[in-house]
Formats: C-alpha cells, sequence, structure tokens
C-alpha cells in the first residue's frame, strides 16, 4: 500500500522521476507510433524494436559500462541498420516485404540473445542489468536514464508537433506531398530516424519484445475515436502516457514482475474498450445502429401495412386487430405486438378495443412510407429499366433510408408519376407537390 | 435495351452486390444465350469484374442469384471456368507455364488426388493451343505479360469447360496476344462455348463480340451487338452515374442500414 | 552423443517450419507466423497448469488452439472491426504474448518454463529429457519424439493436399473458383503452423521458430524456380543453420538458439550474393546486359 501511495503520491525523488520518465517515454512512443501505423509500417517497427537488442549488447561490449548514452547510441546504429537491411531486402530482391522483417526480425534478435547469453557467460558484474531490455523494467532508471532518454522522447514529441502538416500529409498522399514540393525522401528519413529513437527510449519501461505494442497499440485505440488525425496522434499519446504510468507503477510496486507485459496488457485493454465503445466505429455503437435500423423498419412496415388496409377500404381510421394486420404483413407476432405498443407510445397508433387505428401523424408517415416505396419503384423501372415484378424487393428497403431532400428530387426527376409499375397510386402530401416537405421523418 | 433468351448460358436474377455496404450493382437482371461470344462494357468503376465475381460466389450478394445453365454454381462448377485479372497474382510463385496450366484439371481431380500424365498431355496441349508450348517449363515470372495471359487461357482450356469467365484478359497485352486471343476466343465460341469476357475498349467491343452487358453500376442494356451498340445506350452507359443512386448507395453505407431487409 | 540429439532437434524445427514457412513466405504472410509463434505461449502455460504436466496432447492441442485463436482474432479485428491488417497483427501478439509472460511470473513455481527460455528456449536440456523403455533402455529424448510426430504430420498434409494447398497459395480467386474452399485450407496451414510452433516453443523458444518459418523459405525462394525444390532446399537450409549455429554457439559460449538463426541469416546473405538468377549481382548484370524475355 505504502508504494501505491508512493507512486501515486510522487513523494519519493526517485520514484517522482521515474514516473515521469515513463510518461515521457509511452506518450513519445505512441506519438511517434501513431504515423508508424498510418503508414502502414507497424510490423517494421516490430522489427526494429527486435533488433535494438545486439546494439545495446554491442555499446555493453565496447564500452564495458551501461552509461545510458553509449546503449543509446549503439542501439541507434542497430535499429537503423535493421530498416535498411529491410529496405534494400524488399527492394533489390524477390523476396517480398513481410519476409524480409520477419528474416531481420530473427536473424538480428538472434544476434543479439547471441550477444546477451555469451556476455552473461563471461559473468562480469556489470552486464546483469542488461537483460532487463528484454522485458524491460521503468523503475530502474536512474537519474541520468531519465534526463537522456526523457530528453529524446520530449525532443520526439516536439518534432511531431512541429513538422506535423508535413508529417500528416505524408501519411496520407504521398504524391500529393510531394507535387506540392514537400521533400519527401527528407521526411521519409527523419520519421523513420524518429521511429527508431521512439524504439530505443521505449524498451526502457517495455522492453524489445514487446516495444511494437507500444507503438501500434494505443494508434490502433485512438483510430476508432476519431476520423481527425490530429486527434488521434493527441490521443494516442495520452494512451502511451497511461501506458508509462502503469509500468512505472508495477515495476515499483511489483518488482518481481516484468514490466513490459503489464503495460501492453493495459494498453490492450485501452484498446478492446475502444473497439466496443468508441462512439461511431465501436461494436456497441453498430449494434445500436442496427437496432434502431430494424426498429425504425418495422414501425414503418406497420404503419404501411396500415396504411395500405385504410387505402383498400378508403377509410383510413378503421380498426383493425392484431390478427388482420399479421394477416397483411408478414412478421414475428412478438415484433409485431411491441412495434404496435411503440407506435402507440409515439402516438402514431391508438389502441381501442380489441384492435389499432391510425392516428393522423400515423397516416402521414404511413402514407410517406408507401409514396417512398412506388416512387423508388418508379425509378427502378424508369431508370434501371427492371420488369414491375422486379421492383418490389429493393423498394421494401429504400423506403426506409429516403430523407426528405432525396425524396423530392426522386419525384421531381419523375416528373411527380400519378402510379407505380403496378399501378398503385402514388399518394403525395396535399400541396406539398412543388415544395420540399419538411422533416417528417424520424420525428 | 435488355433482351432476354430462353436457355441461357448465364441467367443472372435481381442481383445486388455491396461493397463496404455500399451497393456497386443494383438489381442487375439478365441473360446470355449460350454459344455466344459477349463482352462486359463500361467506364471504370462500373462493376464490371463485381459482376463476375459475385457470378462465381467469389463476393457475396445482397439480394439476387446467378444461375448456369439453369443451375445453381454448385451443381455444375466443373462445367465453368472463371479467368481473374493477371494482376491479381504473384507471378513470383515458384511454378512454370506448364504448372500452372496444369492446375486447370484441379477441379476434375478430387479432393487429395495428384494429376495423372494424361492431365499432364492435356495441359500440354492447351498451352500448345496458345502458343505457349515452347515456353512450358519457363518460370512464369520469366514470361511476358502477354504471355503470362496466355498461360491463364491455358490454364482455362485445361478445365474443359462450357462457359468461360474472364476478367480483362485484355488489360495490358501486345496488340499480336490480343489478336491471337480474340482468335482463340472466336474458336470457342464456333466450338459452341460460351465466352463472357470483362472489357474496357469500346473501340474493339462491336468487332469482338456478338452480345452486348452495358454496364454502370446498372444495368443498361443487355442484347446482341447491333442493337445494343447504338450512340443513345452508349451515352448513357458512359454518361455519368444516376445522381440519386448514388445518394441512396452513400445512404445505406452511412446509416449502415441493409440493402435488402432481412428475410424473415 | 548431446550434440547429436541438439543438431537433430534444431533440424526437426527447421524441416516442420521451413516446410509450413514456404507456403507462409509465397502467402506474404510470414509475420502472420511470427504472430503464431509468440501467441501460443499463453496457450502453453495454461496447458501446463491445467493438466500439471508435460502430457503431449494437452499441451498441443490446447496450445495449438490458442495459436489458432489468435489467427482468427487477427481476421476478425481487421475485417469486422477494420484496423489495418499490419496493425492488428502487431496489436494481437504483443497482447497474448504479454499475458503468456505474465502468466509465467505469477504461476513461476508451478510451470517449469522461465520468461528468457520463452525467447531463446532450452534446447540444450534437450539430451537430459529421455524416455525409456518398461525394461529401461533408452528411447532417445523425449522432445524428438515429439518433434518427429508433428514433422510426419506436417510432411503427410504438404504431400496429401499438394495441390490444394499450391493452387490457394498461387491463386485464391480461381481455386475458390473451381470448389477448393481457400477457408478451410487457410485454417489447416495456420494449425499446422501452430501445432508445430507449440511442439517447438519449448526447445528452441518464439525466436527460432520465426527464423526457421521465414528464413529458410526465403533462402530457398532466392535458388529456385520450382515449388518442391523449395520446399526441399528449405529444409537443406534449415538443418546446415542447425548444425552451423551449433557449432557457433559452442564456440562463443552463447545461446544456441540465437545462434541458428544467426546463421540462418548468414545462409540468406550468402543466397543473396551468389544466387544465378536472383542474386543481387545476377540481377545487375541481367539488367544491363540482357533484355526482358521477349514476345513469341
Amino acid at each position: 500500500m505504502d508504494t501505491i501511495l508512493d507512486a501515486l503520491m510522487l513523494s519519493n525523488p526517485n520514484v517522482r522521476y521515474v514516473v515521469f520518465g515513463s510518461v515521457l517515454l509511452g506518450c513519445a512512443a505512441a506519438v511517434v507510433g501513431a504515423f508508424t501505423v498510418l503508414r502502414k509500417r507497424s510490423l517494421v517497427g516490430d522489427a526494429v524494436a527486435h533488433s535494438v537488442l545486439p546494439g545495446v549488447c554491442g555499446a555493453f561490449l565496447v564500452t564495458q559500462t551501461k552509461h545510458p548514452l553509449a546503449l543509446l547510441i549503439g542501439a541507434f546504429i542497430s535499429g537503423w541498420l535493421s530498416l535498411v537491411v529491410i529496405d534494400f531486402i524488399t527492394r533489390k530482391t524477390r523476396v517480398k516485404e513481410d519476409s524480409a522483417i520477419g528474416i531481420v526480425l530473427s536473424v538480428f534478435f538472434g544476434a543479439g540473445i547471441l550477444m546477451l547469453t555469451a556476455i552473461q557467460q563471461t559473468g562480469s558484474a556489470a552486464q546483469s542489468g542488461l537483460d532487463k531490455f528484454l522485458f524491460g523494467k521503468a523503475a530502474s532508471m536512474l537519474l541520468d536514464d531519465v534526463m537522456i532518454f526523457g530528453g529524446v522522447a520530449a525532443l520526439l514529441i516536439a518534432i511531431v508537433a512541429l513538422f506535423f502538416k508535413e508529417f500528416f500529409l505524408l501519411s496520407f498522399d504521398r504524391d500529393f506531398a510531394r507535387v506540392i514540393g514537400l521533400r519527401v525522401p527528407l521526411l521519409d528519413l527523419l520519421l523513420s530516424t524518429m521511429t527508431v529513437l521512439a524504439v530505443v527510449v521505449g524498451i526502457q519501461a517495455v522492453g524489445v519484445v514487446l516495444m511494437a505494442a507500444l507503438l501500434i497499440t494505443p494508434a490502433a485505440a485512438a483510430r476508432y475515436w476519431t476520423e481527425r488525425l490530429g486527434i488521434m496522434v493527441v490521443l494516442a499519446g495520452l494512451f502511451g502516457m497511461m501506458a508509462g504510468v502503469t509500468g512505472a507503477y508495477i515495476s515499483t510496486a511489483a518488482p518481481s514482475m516484468p514490466t513490459g507485459p503489464w503495460i501492453v496488457v493495459v494498453t490492450s485493454v485501452v484498446f478492446l474498450l475502444s473497439v466496443l465503445f468508441a462512439p461511431r466505429r465501436g461494436v456497441v455503437a453498430q449494434a445500436v445502429r442496427y437496432k434502431r435500423n430494424r426498429t425504425q423498419i418495422t414501425d414503418e412496415n406497420i404503419l404501411k401495412a396500415l396504411y395500405q388496409m385504410g387505402e383498400s377500404a378508403s377509410e383510413f381510421t378503421t380498426v383493425h386487430s392484431t390478427e388482420e394486420i399479421h394477416g397483411h404483413r408478414r412478421m414475428q407476432l412478438l415484433t409485431l405486438q411491441q412495434g404496435l405498443a411503440r407506435l402507440r407510445r409515439q402516438g402514431y397508433v391508438e389502441h381501442h378495443h380489441r384492435g389499432w387505428c391510425l392516428t393522423s401523424e400515423g397516416i402521414e408517415r404511413g402514407k410517406r412510407v408507401a409514396r417512398l416505396h412506388r416512387l423508388w419503384e418508379v425509378y427502378l423501372s424508369r431508370h434501371l429499366h427492371l420488369a414491375p415484378d422486379h421492383v418490389h424487393d429493393s423498394a421494401e428497403s429504400i423506403e426506409h433510408i429516403l430523407t426528405p431532400e432525396l425524396e423530392e428530387q426522386l419525384a421531381s426527376e419523375l416528373n411527380y408519376p400519378e402510379v407505380d409499375p403496378h399501378n398503385s397510386p402514388i399518394p403525395y402530401r396535399k400541396k406539398a407537390k412543388q415544395k420540399p416537405e419538411t422533416g417528417t421523418r424520424n420525428a | 435495351m435488355i433482351i432476354h433468351v430462353e436457355n441461357p448460358a448465364l441467367e443472372i436474377h435481381n442481383l445486388t452486390v455491396s461493397y463496404h455496404r455500399k451497393p456497386v450493382l443494383w438489381d442487375i437482371d439478365l441473360t446470355v444465350p449460350q454459344g455466344t461470344l459477349a463482352g462486359i462494357i463500361g467506364p471504370n468503376g462500373a462493376g464490371k469484374s463485381t459482376l463476375i465475381k459475385s457470378v462465381m460466389g467469389l463476393l457475396p450478394a445482397d439480394s439476387g442469384y446467378a444461375q448456369m445453365f439453369g443451375e445453381p454454381l454448385d451443381r455444375v462448377r466443373r462445367r465453368v471456368s472463371y479467368v481473374p485479372q493477371r494482376e491479381s497474382v504473384d507471378w513470383d510463385f515458384p511454378a512454370s507455364a506448364l504448372d500452372v496450366a496444369l492446375m486447370g484439371r484441379y477441379a476434375r481431380l478430387g479432393l487429395f488426388r495428384r494429376p495423372r500424365a494424361a492431365d499432364r498431355e492435356m495441359a500440354m496441349d492447351c498451352l500448345k493451343k496458345v502458343g505457349m508450348d515452347g515456353f512450358a517449363a519457363r518460370q512464369i515470372s520469366q514470361l511476358s505479360g502477354g504471355q503470362q495471359q496466355r498461360v491463364f487461357l491455358a490454364r482455362a482450356l485445361a478445365q474443359d469447360a462450357d462457359l468461360y469467365l474472364m476478367d480483362e484478359p485484355f488489360a495490358g497485352i501486345d496488340a499480336a496476344t490480343e489478336a491471337a486471343v480474340i482468335q482463340l476466343l472466336t474458336e470457342m465460341k464456333q466450338a459452341g462455348k460460351t465466352v463472357i469476357v470483362v472489357h474496357h475498349d469500346l473501340q474493339s467491343a462491336a468487332d469482338y463480340f456478338d452480345w452486348i452487358v452495358l454496364l454502370n453500376m446498372r444495368l443498361v442494356a443487355s442484347g446482341p451487338t447491333d442493337q445494343i451498340f447504338t450512340q443513345e445506350l452508349l451515352e448513357r452507359a458512359y454518361g455519368g452515374r444516376l445522381n440519386v443512386l448514388s445518394q441512396v448507395g452513400e445512404l445505406l453505407q452511412k446509416q449502415q442500414f441493409p440493402a435488402r431487409e432481412r428475410k424473415g | 552423443m548431446d550434440a547429436f540429439w541438439i543438431i537433430l532437434t534444431g533440424s526437426l524445427v527447421a524441416i516442420s517450419c521451413g516446410t509450413l514457412g514456404c507456403y507462409l513466405v509465397l502467402r506474404k504472410m510470414a509475420m502472420v507466423g511470427d504472430a503464431i509463434s509468440h501467441a501460443v505461449l499463453p496457450g502453453i502455460v495454461l496447458a501446463f497448469l491445467f493438466s500439471g504436466s508435460r502430457d503431449p496432447f494437452t499441451m498441443l492441442l490446447g496450445a495449438g488452439a490458442v495459436g489458432l485463436l489468435s489467427t482468427f482474432l487477427i481476421e476478425t479485428i481487421h475485417r469486422r472491426g477494420q484496423l489495418q491488417e499490419d496493425a492488428s497483427i502487431g496489436v494481437v501478439f504483443t497482447f497474448l504474448f504479454a499475458v503468456g509472460v505474465i502468466l509465467i511470473s505469477m504461476y513461476a513455481g508451478q510451470v517449469d518454463l522461465d520468461q528468457d527460455c520463452v525467447l531463446y528456449g532450452e534446447i540444450a536440456y534437450v539430451p537430459l529429457d529421455l524416455l525409456y523403455t518398461k525394461s529401461g533402455a533408452s528411447l532417445g529424448p523425449r522432445t524428438v519424439w515429439i518433434l518427429g510426430g508433428v514433422l510426419l504430420a506436417v510432411i503427410a498434409l504438404v504431400s496429401f493436399a499438394y495441390k490444394e494447398l499450391a493452387a490457394t497459395t498461387f491463386d485464391s480467386q480461381f481455386a475458390a473458383a473451381i470448389g477448393i474452399s481457400t477457408t478451410l485450407w487457410h485454417y489447416a496451414l495456420m494449425g499446422a503452423v501452430s501445432l508445430t510452433t507449440v511442439a517447438s516453443f519449448e526447445s528452441v523458444g518464439a525466436v527460432l521458430v520465426v527464423a526457421f518459418l521465414v528464413i529458410p523459405p526465403a533462402t530457398a525462394f532466392l535458388l529456385t524456380d520450382k515449388l518442391p525444390v523449395m520446399l526441399g532446399l528449405s529444409a537443406v537450409v534449415g538443418i546446415l543453420s542447425a548444425a552451423g549455429g551449433y557449432a557457433l554457439a559452442v564456440a562463443i559460449d552463447g545461446s544456441i538458439a540465437g545462434a541458428m538463426a544467426v546463421v540462418g541469416g548468414a545462409e540468406f546473405a550468402l543466397a543473396l550474393l551468389f544466387s544465378p538468377r536472383y542474386g543481387i549481382p545476377a540481377r545487375i548484370k541481367r539488367k544491363t546486359h540482357e533484355e526482358l524475355p521477349s514476345v513469341s
């Protein structure tokens, strides 16, 4: 409990800069990662992450210290080299990008493992901390580390802010970016360099194995919440900060736990929540919209049925029993009953002893559905040259979706036909022939 | 102008196909008679490839169905051959021209059965018919675009089908190959086969085909070439989209509304 | 004798992975193989926890199912969730692998795996875990038997379903049009990859599985134009990396799995340089001296 408090209150100066550093690392990785994802280079990011390991080990072998600057330079070199090799294989041979990524990832990482295990065999005391780069351990960061890695992270965030417009164009439309005179190769180089740097600083918290998640997952989660790149990048950064805090906390509170996996799990949960609950693209929002569409279809079909029954009797306020309606329009009986109850609450039908009848609003709405149905049938037979027996199915669906504007456009394009292809009259609103209607739909 | 025939090789009934919930083909209803060389013509994005992919069951339909020789595809699969666009495969695949032609025989072999000597002979014959017998052992990426297209044709011939659906077989090939291919297709027609070709070039269409299907998200016309190749119908097919239709399509996508009401 | 068993184990993994890897590489799904090789980890840990033993069947089936599940998740998030495929792969495998590592550290006492072994395996311990007959005669290491069985299954799959796998890999639309189910063969292949990964995981770890899934097939792809030859060459390349990797590891006293991956990389580099048709120098030469094959 004390450690939780410590971490939260940031009372311990050591914890304070670990948390501060982790937040910066998470944010920088996620912000740079957003562009990696948008440029469809997610898995290249994964390869780079694995590929910094031999650089870290090499730097240690050369300098015999774990000075952050040395490790940073070593990691940067091998990370960059991996990018160059992937690019070379993809462009100069028949081997495709996915294989090139797989080859580079496994060979570089294999080399890293080989060096790491060889160093461990030599038994020099200073090396014991190197394997924290595999799964990450934020809490083992010292002030020096935080200064250097945090500094790089802050720099990355600043560069993204500075070049946002250029990066946006580059990710969105390379050709356009080139046409308007942006120096695309230079920007590519800058973004790649930033990806490598983001990986190098991020591995302090997550480790090389799962670093890809810190690049990809926050951006993927952010993608669900917005269609705008600016907001997406900011959101990804926020999610990355959450990941950073989690990492710092876990590694302070439960030192025996590997930090990286927890960071990844927390970020993945954020992703899952985004997939489920994001406003437009989320699973729940889609299910709600689906349900609403179905409800609308049911309601309008019932109103249309009542309207058509009234039409044949030339009397729209007659009371019809549920069975009668059911006989006219086949649907699940329960669905019909629920629909009638709903329509009654909304004031479109009235319930009388043993039956239902349309209110004046109900007549208007039922009439509108019948009108749209028949207008669409006319449209299909005139413009798609469909036979009269082929137009009904499509109209059954389209009648529910046409907006008042489209309805008016449709009617005037067809020059207000009197009857549909089956010779049923098209019921227009009184006096409304020339003017666009004002919203009767979804009232 | 939509002309229907009795006993068609291909019948499409009220077919609606959507891509990401947006209808790209609306209520297509047509028949193509047996023993014709038919062209599906229309501007870019008219849904020509979508139409034959959906007929072959490669894309799901919102409504409607297709029948070949009066039967659903699953019952006549052996009588139907499909030639995808050349760009749809990776030609770096380690196979020779003969290997690809031999794949045409796979349809007739059951699960797990290996091709026999007779199948190889047949595949070799088909390569000869398209003038590729000299390249049988050549790796397919070493072939030119026109040669690759011929190998695809050889594979289709090896299927020994009655109805051939070909997606843009004339795209990106040289004039000599184009002439050779159209010669071959004409011979196939004379042998009683039905060949339906997605084609983008209006200039040559009237010469090549004896039946034409004009498409632009909806069926504009379908019938014998001399009746379909009129200024008016061509203008209607190439004269842009139907405004209302496009708007309704976008609305369906935006509202995630089903293009067809669910049955039941 | 230990060296023999270790190299044999490495070779068995290399041949199984390389054979399946040929199809992954040709389908441009190498990174799905990478994803599976990480994603099976929680399955392995759970199989350990539930069965309380190393019963190979629980292990292979249980963890293999998780591998299949991961490919299903990747597809679902890609198609239904409309997330681009590379990001979908990245999200799914990192999550599953992370869960696996956490499970290991939580149940460290009960699970005979540790965090590092997950990455680079314990192939050096393979010769220690022997199988014996009732009379007490040694039958060789357990792992070798399991891997041998998996290899037989893999060979059976690619020889019986040669034409189905070839057709769906080269031209999936054509395959579907002639009635070969692309979905069925996709999942059959993914299932085989999962099974092989699980069987190999303990001895060689995730890294070497990826290395053997991608490097030998890609190397063979640079050397030949025939699928059967590519399958065979890939096995040869794999065996050479296993043997060479062992020698390297002994020489510098490091991880055997890491060394095998490095030697594989060196073989790929050699093919890149010296392949008569697809090597870089050959390509440059052809570009300058020869024109594209002309139309007949």
